[in-house]
């Protein structure tokens, strides 16, 4: 799935001899070059000159240049930018909670059925927002099971698809498979000796989970944890198939940009939230080394 | 081994997260083959839904098909090479375009698709066309084509493996097509399966992108979600599952840990 191998696929020199030795089997720098055409003639002309366009563009706006900081002047935005940076958060806190003890339960016992549930669990991955918003529909909308149940068991049926609580359900459901896939990668690397270890010197349950699983565990749960956070920042299908009245940043932008036309502020409202998310990312990187890697993050 | 309350509950929590995921997706297939799912699964069976979304949304179903197929060509033919150089000739600038390759992954789908829209949008016919949504799909695609080469190919001892077909007379293209390709394979296939998922289940940048006459599979599932009965978007989802289900499995038994990837060592000990 491309996941199972954190901080392998980057180009670090530490996984290449050097090459000094024989230079007759390496092409030319003209090889090299043809063979990298196809693929930055692509990035440049259909994302960094998009890029660049779209940077020029939001000075197109009311106030000019200024209209980069509307996020932040403009009341509306920044509730929504408020509302969706909780969202996110909350969310990631939940999910590395239920995915921490969870994923480090599968890495660590063995019994029947535990492949089939890891497979369950990691089925999301690459389902659209939108599907993930119908699920939450099946789940907690007007016909959905827990209404079902509520009904059977008090007579008034409970649904809550539509309001904060759903998108919240909505957001967890697909950060759940990204978060597991994370966590037991980096519980498969704990030794299990050193809990044994722990413990037989007498420390209680609680002092081994705070001193030996947690900090070998965090720099997994802090890399899964950013790309959890980055998906739910820029998430839009769940928000727009559920239609909650809750204005997540990427519906705002959205509305912005095909209802009102205002063509330079989603422009502005997009990159602030794309440096959100890369930052946010390059940031796990920069400080937890290869494991943030972006490519885990697929579909939402 | 005796297991204790502890192995229990945390076993109850994790049935209980499957059940989370699991529940609705069974509902909404059930939902998708029930006569009339305001009365229940006892009002029967049908594949009536299911014949009414294909009357309805045949279009958006092939053109999704189309384009993963198209899109995993064009990631395949820019992706390989480049993963070959970035892994063969790692300095500084390979480094960066490789940051800046990975970051259509990092920004939001929306952001992207607003950016190709104010670039492109004007271009009318090509607005209109399934290349533009291609587009996207490639931007979004090819770091995890690229990333999935590169992970194969640094592990595999490529410079003893070009030196020795060198030295047996062959030149680089000949060395690249069936010497460096063949080895990789296996990271090809894995990186193939991901760009035909997320092709297929792409929605965020394709909503944008997408025009009346080029709606995808997942543009139509939200379109049913809106206008159509339950039971048309269930059936609609079922279809999306049927389909997806295969890729996501075989990428399961692709990434299964204990499968070591041992061609490249096995060919570089032959030489």
């Amino acid at each position: 799935m491309g996941l199972q191998h954190p901080g392998e696929g980057r180009s670090r020199p530490s996984f290449f001899q050097s090459f000094g030795a024989s230079r007759s089997a390496m092409a030319s720098p003209a090889t090299f070059l043809a063979l990298m055409t196809p693929g930055v003639a692509i990035i440049a002309a259909f994302f960094l000159i998009p890029l660049f366009l779209v940077a020029i563009k939001v000075t197109d706006g009311p106030d000019g240049w200024a209209t980069y900081l509307v996020i932040l002047t403009n009341g509306r935005y920044l509730e929504s930018l408020i509302q969706t940076l909780v969202m996110s958060a909350g969310v990631t806190v939940v999910a590395l909670i239920l995915c921490g003890v969870v994923g480090m339960f599968l890495v660590r016992n063995q019994f029947a059925g535990r492949s089939i549930l890891i497979g369950l669990l990691t089925l999301p991955l690459s389902f659209p927002g939108t599907v993930v918003g119908f699920m939450v529909i099946m789940l907690a909308g007007r016909q959905g099971v827990i209404g079902g149940i509520s009904n059977a068991l008090t007579g008034e049926k409970i649904v809550f698809a539509y309001d904060i609580a759903g998108l919240f359900i909505g957001y967890l459901y697909f950060s759940i498979p990204r978060v597991i896939l994370a966590v037991m990668a980096s519980a498969e690397k704990l030794d299990p000796q050193l809990e044994e270890a722990a413990r037989s010197l007498g420390a209680p349950r609680w002092r081994v989970v705070r001193d030996v699983i947690l900090p070998g565990l965090m720099p997994g749960l802090i890399s899964s944890g950013a790309i959890c956070f980055a998906t739910a920042m820029g998430a839009f299908g769940t928000a727009f198939t559920l239609a909650t009245d809750i204005d997540v940043l990427p519906m705002v932008i959205y509305t912005e940009f095909t209802r009102n036309a205002n063509i330079a502020v989603a422009a502005a409202l997009s990159i602030a939230l794309g440096a959100i998310t890369w930052m946010c990312l390059s940031a796990v990187r920069f400080f937890v080394g290869e494991s943030a890697d972006v490519t885990t993050r697929g579909g939402a | 081994m005796r297991r204790g309350y502890s192995f229990y509950a945390q076993l109850g929590l994790t049935v209980l997260l499957c059940l989370f995921i699991v529940v609705p997706i069974v509902m909404s297939a059930l939902a998708g083959v029930t006569v009339n799912i305001f009365k229940g699964v006892s009002s029967g069976l049908t594949l009536r839904w299911i014949f009414e979304v294909w009357d309805l949304y045949a279009q958006s179903i092939l053109l999704s098909l189309w384009l993963a197929v198209a899109c995993l060509v064009v990631t395949t033919l820019a992706g390989v090479p480049l993963a070959y150089v970035l892994v063969r000739r790692p300095n500084r600038l390979t480094r960066m375009f490789e940051e800046i390759l990975t970051l259509p992954v990092a920004i939001p789908g929306l952001a992207l698709a607003l950016a190709l829209l104010i670039t492109y949008g004007g271009f009318g016919s090509f607005r209109s066309s399934w290349v533009f949504i291609l587009i996207g799909h490639v931007l979004f695609t090819l770091p995890f084509m690229v990333r999935s080469v590169a992970a194969v190919m640094s592990a595999m001892d490529m410079k003893t493996l070009e030196e020795g077909a060198a030295s047996l007379g062959a030149g680089f293209w000949h060395r690249f097509l069936h010497v460096i390709v063949p080895n990789a394979m296996p990271g090809i296939l894995a990186g193939a399966l991901m760009v035909v998922t997320l092709s297929i289940g792409e929605f965020n940048l394709t909503w944008m992108l997408h025009t009346p006459l080029t709606k995808t599979l997942p543009v139509g599932l939200a379109d049913s979600y809106a206008s159509m009965r339950l039971e048309i978007g269930s059936a609609y989802t079922l279809i999306f599952f049927v389909l997806i289900m295969p890729l996501l499995i075989a990428m399961q038994m692709l990434a299964r840990p204990g499968k070591k990837r041992h061609t490249a060592s096995q060919l570089a000990e032959d030489e």
